[in-house]
């Protein structure tokens, strides 16, 4: 393929964009006149994966620039529409929205943090590592600092960073698919890898890139449409981001009389008592772990000779099965339900107020929490090396500026509206859902409660439905919001596609990063820096093949474990890389030995204050009792705080006590720096 | 390798603009939050202060700080007669 030039490729992906328009009118067409939902999800999965493949099997090349970084040939902003498509994941998708219904003003953290990164990106890196113009970040550190070893804990951070993230958005690929299109999860699990791999096998980023921005298509339409249908039902203006905040004050409105009525005090009252009941529970073990069990028990022969419904007896006996084995885990699992009940009992918070009411000290640490969160969020971004990449790609320094613009502003696109599918959502529940009763709830929530997603629990037994009796899974307000619009199936296919081709454009960046890391940095650069051309990228495409596997592996196994992870790859990318690469570029004096213990400290730091703060026990080491009261109350997520404080520290410090960096590294910041100073 | 006055000159620039930026972004991520309870009073299109900055307010002052960033380096550049790396890799 010859130059890419910004002309003919805006106008085939108009062609396209329309093409995809024109598929979601045929079906809609076709669902009026019965097409069943399951052929519309089929068509929808197999049509865009089809599509991502065509544009994968074009992009193929055997050239290692190109499967690399795309030949540097992408325009800033198709590059910016390809980082866009690549940073949202399917928790950017499908669970921001959710987060800020449930959090409200708490939830604008990630907002904020998501897309305040992209300044740090634009002023303090993009434009210098397009200069530097070489494959990784591992690169950028081995130049930079002089070598092999920042070079590997690059490669470790990054492949820890990375791989955590790769696996969520793969099990968001079998969520999907088994949502959608009834596969079953470990089968969708596998379907999305094939999608996965047929990106970016042959054509590595050049592939990468140009599947992401059809993708990146497919998931802004995906977003923007069911909201502003919405939008345009309750206010008669179509435009989401303009018209919620009037919707929040009527929000305001509905909470101030929901939160006080008498039946729903009546029910926080009860799930407070039920906290009390599990506290004492634990107090009381390890007696109390028998007792329950006898006394479960007693019920069910008692329901069981009163032929009382089948129905309660196979729910207590599950009850009865799922109680924990030892009085260690019978804590842990009463410990988790108590703070459960608790929360749902504790005083309700308006969705426009920040940080919760509840006394000076409580809302000073909310406070303190937000910001170190928005702090962590914005610095991960800064430092995640499969967004960093993409600026190598653009064919100058100036286009990898601009392209940081045009970055931020296709993401702005589905950060900005989030906040408004949370307010229409809670709009639309507590105005139609609150106080209605129990039995003649809309189909969509039973719908999504078969598979969980939705929980209703009538405590109070009055067979209405009070606001603390309904629990919502985060992802259901993004999922559900079709069908509270009254829309068509076939809406909700699109958002399902959507949702896919945000999970599979992230998950196709991270890969591709994971491989890169080990094939170029530990395979070409370390073990063998005489391999030729062709073999380097058969290392690489068989690497991205065994990680891709294992990562799918790991996802088919549902790991609660990894998803509760996925929060903090943000805080290890920023305390490894961070630190590090600012100094680099702005401080010639930071030299190898303060750089490389500067991300392994900082990156133990974060390690060992998420550990205790989030983990009590690790019984398969048999480590138990690590748990620690977290400082100033911040929490698990939010540790990169002290991580990158204390790596910014180290390096300096380090650095001081040894010789500075030789001239020639020197000259190579002052290459990073002044544009035209490279060869002359 | 030899750094002429204009070098540092252009740095210094770059430097005191990246500065600039960086205090603006400070201000609107972490001062405005601080201070969000104090500025639920007012309202801007419906929304009370505090919250309008974090859903829309500040994110669009980021992408204004790039744009702006991008705008006044790509002329710096073209004053100092910076040549364009274009092609010279690889």
């Amino acid at each position: 393929m010859a130059d890419y030039t910004t002309v003919p490729l805006r106008r085939y992906y108009a062609f396209y964009t329309a093409g995809f328009f024109i598929f979601i009118l045929i079906l809609a067409f076709l669902e009026r006149h019965g097409l069943p939902p399951r052929w519309i999800g089929y068509s929808f999965l197999f049509l865009t994966i089809f599509l991502y493949a065509t544009i994968g099997v074009l992009a193929r090349t055997a050239s290692v620039s190109e499967y690399y970084v795309a030949g540097r040939r992408v325009p800033a902003i198709f590059n910016g529409m390809a980082t866009g498509a690549d940073w949202m994941s399917a928790a950017s998708f499908m669970g921001l929205a959710g987060t800020l219904y449930l959090s409200g003003y708490q939830g604008l953290a990630y907002v904020m943090g998501w897309t305040g990164g992209y300044v740090l990106v634009a002023l303090l890196l993009a434009p210098y590592l397009r200069r530097f113009g070489q494959y990784t970040i591992p690169d950028f550190l081995a130049a930079r600092y002089g070598g092999n070893p920042a070079r590997l804990v690059g490669v470790f951070a990054t492949v820890l960073a990375s791989f955590v993230y790769v696996v969520a958005q793969i099990y968001g690929v079998g969520l999907i698919t088994s949502r959608f299109v009834g596969l079953q999860f470990e089968i969708g699990v596998y379907v999305g890898l094939a999608g996965i791999l047929v990106c970016s096998f042959l054509g590595g980023m050049r592939a990468v890139t140009w599947t992401q921005v059809a993708q990146y298509a497919i998931l802004i339409v995906a977003y923007l449409v069911p909201v502003s249908i919405l939008s345009y039902q309750v206010t008669g203006i179509p435009v989401p981001q303009l018209t919620y905040g009037h919707v929040l004050q009527k929000v305001q409105g509905l909470e101030e009389k929901i939160f006080d009525e008498p039946a729903e005090i009546e029910a926080r009252r009860i799930f407070r008592e039920r906290a009390d009941g599990y506290h004492e529970r634990i107090v009381s073990l390890p007696e109390s772990l028998d007792e329950e069990r006898l006394r479960l028990s007693d019920q069910i022969a008692e329901l069981k000779s009163s032929n009382a419904q089948m129905r309660e007896v196979v729910a207590l006996e599950r009850e009865r099965r799922e109680l924990p084995k030892s009085s260690e885990a019978a804590r842990v699992y009463w410990d988790k339900l108590m703070r459960e009940a608790a929360q749902r009992g504790a005083d309700p918070e308006h969705h426009l107020t920040p940080y919760p009411s509840g006394g000076e000290e409580v809302s000073d640490t909310a406070r303190l929490n937000f910001l170190s969160l928005v702090f962590c969020l914005m610095v991960g971004t800064a430092a995640l090396p499969h967004v960093l990449m993409r600026y190598y790609t653009t064919p100058s320094v100036r286009e990898a500026r601009t392209s940081v613009f045009w970055s931020l502003l296709f993401i702005l696109a589905l950060y900005l509206t989030a906040p408004a599918y949370a307010a229409f959502a809670k709009y639309e529940i507590y105005s139609t859902l609150i106080g209605s009763s129990i039995a003649q709830l809309p189909v969509w929530v039973s719908a999504w409660g078969k598979i969980g997603l939705v929980s209703i629990e009538d405590v109070n037994g009055d067979g209405l439905l009070q606001l603390v009796e309904l629990a919502l899974n985060p992802d259901v307000i993004l999922l559900a919001t079709p069908e509270i619009a009254g829309l068509p199936y076939v809406i909700s296919g699109l958002v399902a596609a959507g949702a896919l081709a945000a999970a599979l454009s992230t998950a196709d960046g991270l890969l591709l990063t994971i491989a890169s890391a080990l094939s170029h940095d530990v395979y070409y650069k370390i073990y063998r820096p005489d391999a030729t051309t062709q073999w380097r990228l058969v290392v690489s495409k068989t690497l991205l093949l065994v990680v891709a596997v294992l990562a799918a592996t790991v996802a088919s196994q549902k790991p609660a474990t990894i998803l509760s992870m996925v929060a903090w790859a943000f805080s290890l990318a920023g305390a490894a890389f961070f630190p590090a690469l600012i100094l680099g570029v702005f401080w010639k004096r930071a030299n190898a030995a303060g750089a490389v213990s500067g991300m392994v400290i900082g990156l133990l730091v974060t390690l060992y204050y998420m550990v205790r703060v989030q983990v009590d026990a690790i019984p398969w080491l048999g480590i138990q009792g690590i748990g620690m009261e977290p400082w100033w109350g911040i929490q698990s997520t939010s540790a990169g705080v002290w991580g990158v404080a204390v790596g910014f520290l180290t390096i300096i410090v380090v650095s001081l006590c040894y010789q500075p960096p030789s001239k020639a590294t020197q000259d190579f910041v002052e290459s990073v720096r002044y544009p035209e100073l490279e060869g002359s | 390798m030899r750094l002429e006055g204009k070098h540092r000159d252009y740095w210094r620039r770059n430097l005191k603009m990246t500065a600039l930026l960086l205090a603006v972004w400070f201000a609107v991520s972490f001062v405005v939050s601080f201070f969000a309870r104090n500025l639920a009073e007012i309202t801007v299109m419906g929304f009370p202060l505090g919250f309008y900055m974090g859903a829309q307010g500040a994110p669009l002052i980021y992408l204004v700080i790039i744009w702006w960033y991008a705008r006044y380096m790509n002329r710096l550049d073209r004053r100092y007669g910076v040549r364009e790396g274009e092609g010279d890799d690889d």
